[in-house]
């Protein structure tokens, strides 16, 4: 497989794993973030939001630091037997999940903001439990908004550049994703090959964003 | 069977603070100006506000007390959100299959065809709730409540966000629930006509307090209350419709202590009905009136009096035969007719009018 094949293959992997954690995490996040009443609030929508104005390269090198065999983390991974995660596809993706989480974390938190409290009161007096009424009203009143925090994850985590050079390194097949194998080509002057990437990225990133215009039109306001 | 309820609950500006029974049938209004705390002792009797004191004792059960706080989810209640609050995603027939899946089958009380019949609505089971008018939203929304089987219907001025229209529309559907179900009522109202059409009880609320508590006709005839009904005060008679004069669209009602002469609403004959008159509506003769437009004129006796909020007037209950009368005076009435404790007198009744 061609290096560009290789690099395709690998970031498509690593946006839908990103994505399908950041879905995890971020949903009782966004829903603790959306509708608790803890002083610890603006804290923690603080530091979800970090990366949203942090250099990339900052937050990959603190990662970096935190998860080499020195950081603490590093530390316990390497005692859970899982070994040290800079340089494998394993930080790439711990890295990307934080880079992203404001991403997915938003939207989520905006919908379920919206939901007010009369579809959950209304579900707790038909004998729904909480989590009863969590799958049976929220999710699919917050549909929309799950499904822009979905692309906007998958999207952010394709275009991701400084956090994977810091703590994945550039190797191929492994650690080298899409916007790497770019930079590559324009490094070695390939520009055709480089267009060729740079295009389809470009496409991409327009494809999805009209997808979510759609979606907000046939949602209405 | 009844409900005991005794809330405490301190929020800026405003506490909440009763101690009330209320019978375990017919339909108990919360009367009171906005903001005297109607829905939120109606939330607490939920338990969707948890008052920070508070003892609930539903049919005997315990749903809150000092150590215990039985979850909304648990309670075997039923709730009227004033603005229907209908799942936007799910069609009427998913809405209404929402509470009642909910309940145990063994546990189903409320039939599914009756209950569609009673409020109207077999029609709409396909339609989404977007597409329902604001008085088919609420009917629906009572359907919902009503087939969770619940053993208390809670309803929160399940008419105030509609207009005169669609009023006229849902009421004689909440007269027939109070007919035709078994389950007691609790309705939140502002609405003086609601209340004298609907309720068989009534608490008086003011300022986060019970101010007064009791059957409908004879709370109403209370002398200190009704100032604070101001123009709507008056009284609810129980009565029976004994003559229909199709001539002149006239319907004769009787009472205990006596009949009154009031437009015909189409009631059959024998069929037991309530008829409202303001104190407004009624004046007092100390001898029978003879030709007059005024077709009532009861004998009674003089009872009670009390001040009005303005200077120049008096509430004056009569007993006619056991049944009390509000009659609005002028002070001045009351003392160039020398009306005083148990003196025979004449009331006119000027109009009544004939509820469901």
């Amino acid at each position: 497989m061609s290096a560009d094949l290789l690099a395709i293959v690998l970031t498509a992997k690593l946006a839908a794993a990103s994505t399908l954690i950041l879905l995890l995490i971020g949903t009782p996040l966004a829903w603790w973030l959306a509708r608790a009443r803890s002083p610890l609030r603006p804290i923690v929508a603080a530091v979800v939001a970090l990366p949203l104005v942090l250099p990339p390269a900052v937050l990959g090198f603190y990662l970096l630091v935190m998860l080499g065999p020195r950081g603490p983390l590093g530390q316990l991974t390497q005692a859970l037997g899982l070994g040290l995660l800079p340089f494998t596809f394993g930080g790439v993706l711990v890295g990307s999940v934080i880079y992203s989480l404001p991403f997915v974390v938003q939207p989520l938190q905006q919908a379920f903001r919206a939901l007010g409290d009369g579809p959950l009161e209304a579900a707790a007096t038909l004998r729904a439990s909480p989590w009863d009424a969590f799958f049976s009203v929220a999710l699919p009143l917050a549909r929309p908004g799950f499904i822009s925090a979905a692309v906007l994850g998958f999207a952010h985590t394709v275009g991701e550049f400084g956090v994977v050079l810091m703590i994945g390194g550039n190797i191929p097949g492994r650690t080298q994703v899409l916007s790497m194998a770019i930079y590559n080509h324009v490094e070695a002057l390939e520009y055709a090959n480089a267009h060729a990437l740079a295009a389809g990225l470009l496409v991409f990133s327009f494809l999805i964003l009209l997808l979510l215009q759609r979606q907000g039109w046939k949602d209405g306001p | 069977m009844s409900i005991q309820a005794r809330f405490f609950l301190q929020r800026p500006g405003f506490a909440l603070d009763v101690d009330l029974v209320l019978p375990g049938t017919g339909v108990s209004a919360l009367f009171g100006p906005s903001g005297c705390g109607k829905t939120t002792l109606l939330r607490c009797l939920a338990g969707l506000t948890r008052a920070t004191q508070g003892d609930l004792l539903v049919h005997d059960q315990v749903w809150q007390n000092a150590t215990q706080f039985l979850p909304v989810h648990q309670r075997p209640l039923g709730y009227v959100f004033q603005d229907a609050n209908l799942f936007p995603h799910l069609s009427v027939r998913a809405n209404l299959l929402y509470g009642q899946q909910r309940v145990a089958p063994g546990l189903r009380r409320v039939p599914w065809d009756k209950t569609l019949a009673l409020l109207g609505i077999a029609p709409l089971l396909e339609r989404m709730p977007q597409s329902l008018s604001g008085g088919e939203r609420q009917r629906v929304a009572i359907a919902r409540a009503l087939l969770s089987s619940p053993r208390l219907l809670l309803m929160d001025e399940p008419l105030a966000a509609l207009d005169q229209a669609r009023k006229a529309e849902l009421l004689p559907f909440l007269e027939r629930l109070r007919e035709d179900l078994e389950i007691p009522v609790v309705y939140v109202s502002h609405a003086p006509d609601e209340v004298a059409r609907l309720a068989d009880h009534i608490v008086f609320m003011e300022a986060g307090h019970s101010v007064a508590a009791g059957p409908l006709a004879q709370t109403l005839a209370r002398l200190d209350l009704p100032i604070a009904l101001g123009e709507d005060a008056g009284v609810v008679l129980h009565a029976v419709v004994a003559q229909r004069d199709t001539a002149w669209h006239l319907a004769r009602v009787d009472f205990q202590g006596g009949s009154l002469w009031v437009r015909d609403a189409g009631h059959a004959v024998g069929e037991r009905v309530r008829v409202r008159i303001l104190a407004r509506d009624v004046s007092i003769a100390t001898q029978e009136v003879r030709g007059s437009s005024v077709q009532n004129c009861l004998p009674a006796h003089v009872e009670e009096f009390a001040p009005e909020s303005h200077p120049a007037l008096s509430l004056v209950r009569l007993n006619l035969g056991g049944t009390p009368l509000l009659a609005r005076l002028t002070r001045r009435s009351v003392a160039t007719l020398e009306l005083s404790h148990g003196k025979p007198v004449w009331a006119l009744v000027k109009a009544a009018a004939l509820l469901g």
